[in-house]
């Protein structure tokens, strides 16, 4: 078993909230959502707010500095993402192709480190 | 000892490799150890081969031997975890020694397993180049390396990096589900196919580069022997109707002899019949594909004694066919050029004028060759030297020098 992210990136100036397409895209998320909690692959997931909400806290000096986030200044930021166990990169891959399928947005894939059993 | 007996030995241990690095990877679930285990077996066979003779089942012999190898390296590095701890308690070498060596079961499976987990989509297509020809052709790095002329830390990075990936996000070791099968197999063809082309259409000098074509031929009749699936054999049979026609090729000058003016008493006679019994019995199991197409259309311009008896018209219809199933503007130029011979080089520029390939040396190829024939000398020779401008082949370099200066 295998513990791997799947993140969904994407433009979010570019997304219309109020529109059906993405209230129907929210919808079909959540029911697989409920899917991937019932075959047991499910270990997290979360949809995130606004990256113009975030805030950059650098601890590795004296003193924390905080500023306003996000950390990388790019068009494309994190939307949501999930933590999944699976067998190998095959099964995960079936299922990010599900959950993009689900949420319009292309899903990356990674694994973490040291959860290989 | 006799050189032809250290040829033999290179030559069994190659052939070899992939099935041995294959059974390795299965028991013991680590690439890195597979392989250093068969390397440790080509030595020990290297060292009692020249006095004991070649055992009868070599296979056999090196897949009991590196198995042995990799669980002496596992005791001696002290790598006692739960999976490799479970391959000793399988296989205990003490329960091997001196006893016969057990023949190697269905290990065709395990070399299928690793042709999949080297052309995992997941695998940058390079990357999945290199791994294929590395654990299955059992080609070293630097031949690798100057196969594809890149300096040899440069792919020994490429394969580093390659298995580094297998084993952190866990790619699997296994034929894809039955469901995934068609595509994934697709992309394991498409690695061989482009392994062969490398090696037929290089760029530069060929001097160093180990034969990329035959180790393409070979994989490729592997996964044959391994798959049922006619697309197999149409790729097979596309790259033994391709090869056959390699002596012909290139003249004594070293420029390229196009197939029209190509001495077809040199081509391989044994190749083109293999190649043609392949794609009849493509045609009987009747689940056509592009590699099937694409072998029939060679498998119909070698079937013609010369090349004013070809038949032009079945060229144009499997051309048609293939459109159906892999639509692409680089089939449609290749289409024209037997269109040019059925309807004539006026229709045949109208479609490759269509074509939106000005970046494809071979559409101004094409265009300057139809130019030339509709007698419009200024056009073909600027489209001469637009292709000149982007070829990187030598032999098809002073192939095009030499049409375009016999202009007037």
């Amino acid at each position: 078993m295998t513990h791997y992210l799947l993140s969904v990136i994407h433009d979010w100036d570019a997304l219309d909230f109020d529109s059906p397409e993405t209230q129907q895209s929210f919808a079909d998320t959540e029911a697989f959502n409920k899917d991937l909690q019932g075959s047991g692959h499910w270990l997290f997931a979360g949809g995130l707010l606004h990256p113009d909400s975030s805030t950059v806290v650098d601890g590795t000096k004296a003193e924390p500095i905080i500023s306003d986030g996000p950390y990388v200044e790019t068009k494309e930021q994190l939307g949501g993402f999930w933590v999944i166990e699976a067998a190998d990169l095959d099964e995960a891959l079936a299922i990010a192709g599900r959950a993009s399928g689900a949420c319009r947005h292309p899903v990356e894939v990674r694994p973490f480190q040291g959860v290989v059993d | 000892m006799p050189a032809d007996f250290d040829d033999r030995i290179a030559e069994i241990v190659r052939a070899e490799h992939g099935r041995v690095v294959a059974t390795l990877i299965r028991r013991f679930g680590d690439i890195d150890l597979a392989e250093d285990a068969a390397a440790d077996a080509l030595v020990t066979a290297l060292e009692r081969w020249p006095a004991d003779g070649i055992p009868p089942n070599p296979g056999a012999w090196l897949t009991t031997t590196a198995g042995n190898k990799a669980i002496d390296r596992i005791r001696r590095e002290g790598k006692r975890d739960a999976k490799h701890q479970e391959a000793l308690m399988i296989a205990d070498p003490e329960h091997n020694e001196g006893g016969p060596h057990q023949p190697t079961g269905p290990i065709s499976d395990d070399r299928l397993r690793l042709v999949f987990t080297c052309c995992h989509p997941a695998l940058a297509l390079e990357n999945r180049v290199a791994l294929t020809l590395r654990l299955l052709g059992g080609l070293t790095v630097a031949e690798i390396a100057h196969a594809f002329l890149v300096p040899e830390t440069t792919m020994a990075q490429r394969i580093t990096r390659a298995k580094q990936k297998i084993k952190n996000a866990n790619i699997p070791y296994r034929v894809p589900s039955a469901e995934d099968l068609p595509s994934r197999l697709a992309g394991v063809l498409a690695v061989l196919y482009l392994v062969f082309n490398e090696g037929y259409l290089t760029s530069g000098a060929a001097g160093t580069r180990v034969d990329l074509c035959e180790e393409a031929v070979r994989l490729t009749r592997q996964v044959a022997s391994l798959v049922d699936e006619p697309e197999v054999l149409g790729l097979l049979a596309l790259m033994l109707l391709t090869e056959a026609r390699h002596p012909a090729r290139v003249d004594a000058a070293g420029a390229l002899v196009t197939l029209d003016k190509q001495d077809r008493t040199r081509w391989d006679a044994a190749l083109i019949d293999e190649g043609h019994r392949l794609v009849r019995r493509c045609l009987a199991l009747n689940r056509p594909g592009p590699y099937q197409l694409q072998a029939a259309i060679n498998a119909v311009h070698t079937d013609a004694l010369d090349a004013s008896m070809t038949d032009w018209r079945q060229i144009v219809q499997l051309y048609d066919q293939l459109l159906r199933v892999q639509p692409n503007p680089i089939v449609e130029l290749n289409r024209a050029v037997a269109v040019a011979e059925v309807d004539g080089p006026a229709v045949a520029l109208s479609v490759v004028e269509r074509l939106d390939l000005a970046g494809y040396h071979a559409w101004h190829v094409t265009r300057a060759e139809l130019l030339r024939r509709l007698e419009r000398d200024a056009e073909a020779r600027d489209a001469y030297d637009a292709a000149l401008a982007l070829v990187e082949n030598e032999a098809e370099r002073a192939h095009l020098v030499s049409r375009r200066d016999s202009l007037r």
